[in-house]
């Protein structure tokens, strides 16, 4: 049975251009020296997605898996190579794209729905459940001028989820709309699985990629630099995030060198470097020394991350690293032994590093932490592992926002005294 | 996910899977796809030209009546300066005129709203993926259910002023908007993909329009010029200009008012004169438009970048 999904070879080729000219003068002015950089956003592209899979795309911002995903929805032409789609695609890049603000919910709706290939007749059947899933009732005959942008965005996300897809592609909008929106949002999307139905999903949120993706494809400077089961492609992604480009790169080289695809259970990382001199990640655990029990830290509380770790032998000069993410997937906090200027470590074959926080000055979020072991030599890494919603934090409504700071108040040189 | 549990569903796709249209993305497409797949968004064009028409009306009183307005004014302003004041001396010169405005109209809006269309519509052309002609062709279509619109005056106006159109020449109009309307979307899809990429496109148009419309026999009757070119061999000059042939057909069969005392208006070529000359058009007029495809095939690949 043929996949769903052919990506072949796929290169997509971009000219930046510093300036834009588009009017005849400026381009006779300065022909032949229109300053543009060229580059590749997509290279080499290959791979399948089979029926009923659902596959995630993450990268960074500028990693070409948006692009390659416009290009499997046929918005944008590769440069070289060919994309082979199955069946009826549903395209949800933006929602509401195409709605026309003078016309009301129900003309939009058959405007989007022609838009997205669906016969006048088949929108008349399902027409009461798009109208029942956005949730308008009697807004649908207004014009979408007139809608809130939550009306909006579930008015277009009603059409795309109810044209009967085979394919759905996905860019990041399960993230808007309010708690009980998405919840709708993922329902569907569970039942399009459970339904067979093959979705590509692109995202740079770990969360929602383990949560949806059956597998992901890890993609850095339009290359796929890994791929893996959704755990294995957020650690690779989350290795990226620590060490930036450069060692994007060096990963991407080892990974062309390292070539043993048939070995399903390895995730590229764990692959690097030579097999006899390994460190490997054990247990990941989170206390709380001033709340033991609670399961839970105020912000400007300490805490301390106890890393079990297994080396194949005694291995000097290894540098430990450790990473806190939000739920966003964005850095927190990153550093490692050797940036905090202490010595390499010797490793045996067993042991235990503790991380001690006097104080984490952070305000309300969910919080993962990722801990590595990399060579002080040549800075290749043995092992990178992250633990997911490794500590939560609650503040008690002193402050707001991303950090606890704790600043004190001080009015004409004297100190404003507390409250009783 | 669980993998067993959507195995069953699995083989209720493999069963269907060879029925599946596919969808190749890839910068070669031929031609014949290209059209073949604008005839599966057909229901796209008439939603699109239905959207035109809908929001040019929507928030007016007098809605559609406005279009009707604009070529009755034209025949009171046209009847008066160039009948009364002028006084020229063809008969009837406000169907005279309104034949070939009414065929020009067409025309010129077609082109002037299909250059624009792409980068108008930028939205969706950057997040929704269907056959971009679509675009250049829902604006043809839109200029030309205003056509219709329009002849409603025109056909009033034969009625009121009593005009019997030549019954030997009638059966031609459908022909000619068959060729008009191809000429009109070769041009159109060809000038909404170069506009994305120069956008001088659209004001280069307006004068190019200008010039075309003065070169086309609608405000003075054809012979007026033909006979002059004709004593210089170069009458052919006239028909490379495609819009004359309709235009004239139009005249022909509607105004059907070959000259009178004051000198010639109108050619006298038989009805089969017509047919060749249509049919030379709607041949070029199809080459044209496998052309414009062509040249859209080509442009399309960048569009989502340029816009």
């Amino acid at each position: 049975m043929p996949a769903a999904i052919e990506i072949d070879d796929v290169s997509k080729h971009f000219r930046l251009y510093h300036e834009k000219y588009t009017s005849l003068k400026e381009r006779v002015i300065h022909l032949n020296k229109i300053p543009f950089e060229e580059f590749w956003a997509l290279k080499d592209i290959s791979f399948d997605v089979d029926w009923g899979e659902t596959v995630g795309l993450v990268g960074h911002n500028g990693s070409g898996k948006s692009t390659l995903l416009k290009c499997i929805a046929a918005i944008l032409q590769p440069t070289s190579g060919e994309i082979r789609v199955r069946g009826r695609v549903a395209a949800m890049l933006e929602l509401g794209a195409g709605f026309h603000p003078e016309l009301s919910g129900r003309e939009n709706i058959y405007l989007n729905a022609a838009l997205l290939g669906v016969a006048k007749k088949d929108v008349d059947l399902r027409f009461d459940d798009i109208v029942e899933f956005s949730e308008l009732g009697p807004f649908i005959d207004n014009q979408v001028r007139y809608y809130s942008s939550g009306m909006y965005t579930r008015l277009g996300f009603a059409v795309a989820v109810n044209v009967d897809p085979d394919i759905l592609l996905v860019d990041e909008v399960l993230a808007v709309g309010d708690e009980n929106f998405q919840r709708k949002c993922f329902d569907k999307v569970e039942e399009f699985q459970k339904e067979g139905r093959t979705i590509v999903f692109v995202s740079h949120s770990p969360e929602i990629v383990r949560r949806v993706c059956d597998r992901a494809y890890v993609l850095d400077h339009g290359m796929i630099v890994g791929e893996g089961t959704a755990p294995e492609a957020i650690s690779i992604l989350r290795e990226y995030q620590a060490k930036g480009s450069g060692l994007a790169s060096m990963i991407a080289s080892m990974h062309e060198g390292e070539g043993d695809p048939n070995h399903p259970d390895n995730p590229s990382l764990t692959l690097i470097g030579d097999p006899e001199e390994r460190v490997t990640v054990g247990q990941i655990s989170v206390s709380f020394p001033s709340a033991p029990g609670t399961g839970y830290l105020s912000p400007g509380d300490p805490m301390t991350v106890k890393v079990s770790y297994e080396a194949t032998r005694r291995i000097s000069g290894v540098i430990v690293g450790i990473q806190l993410f939000d739920q966003k997937g964005d850095l927190v906090f990153g550093t490692d032994s050797d940036l905090m200027g202490l010595e390499p470590l010797d490793v045996d074959t067993q042991g235990e590093l503790e991380f001690n926080f006097p104080t984490v000055p952070v305000s309300d979020g969910l919080f993962s932490v990722a801990v590595g072991f990399t060579s002080a030599k040549d800075q290749h890494i043995y092992d990178w592992q992250n633990q997911d919603l490794a500590f939560k934090v609650i503040s008690m409504g002193k402050s707001s926002g991303y950090m606890k700071l704790d600043p004190r108040l001080v009015q004409n040189g004297e100190a404003v005294p507390y409250r009783p | 996910m669980d993998q067993t549990n959507s195995l069953p569903d699995k083989k209720i796709i493999a069963s269907r899977v060879e029925d599946l249209p596919i969808r190749v993305v890839s910068p070669k497409i031929d031609i014949l796809t290209r059209i073949r797949n604008i005839w599966v968004f057909r229901e796209l064009l008439v939603s699109m030209v239905r959207k035109e028409l809908r929001i040019k009306y929507k928030n007016s009183v007098l809605g559609f009546v406005w279009s009707l307005l604009n070529p009755a004014l034209y025949l009171v302003i046209y009847y008066i300066v160039f009948q009364k004041i002028l006084k020229n001396n063809v008969p009837l010169f406000a169907i005279f005129l309104l034949c070939g405005l009414l065929v020009w109209n067409f025309f010129s809006n077609a082109l002037s709203s299909a250059t624009t269309t792409i980068v108008n519509n930028a939205g969706i052309v950057k997040k929704v993926a269907f056959p971009r002609e679509i675009l250049a062709l829902a604006s043809v279509g839109a200029a030309f259910v205003f056509f219709l619109l329009q002849a409603i005056v025109l056909v009033l106006a034969l009625l009121i002023f009593q005009v019997v159109p030549a019954v030997t020449y009638i059966w031609l109009i459908p022909f000619s908007l068959v060729a008009l309307v191809l000429f009109a979307s070769a041009l159109s899809v060809a000038l909404s993909a170069i506009n994305v990429y120069l956008r001088d496109t659209q004001h280069l148009l307006e004068l190019v329009l200008l010039a075309w419309f003065w070169a086309t026999p609608i405000v003075y009757p054809f012979q007026e010029l033909g006979v002059r070119l004709s004593q210089k061999h170069l009458l052919w000059l006239y028909f490379v200009n495609p819009v004359t042939v309709i235009v004239l057909t139009f005249q022909r069969a509607l105004y059907a008012i070959l000259g009178d005392s004051s000198g010639p208006i109108l050619p006298n070529y038989s009805p089969m004169w017509y047919a060749v000359q249509i049919l030379i058009v709607i041949a070029v007029s199809a080459i044209l438009f496998v052309g414009a495809l062509a040249l859209f095939g080509r442009l399309e690949g960048n569009f989502a970048e340029e816009l």
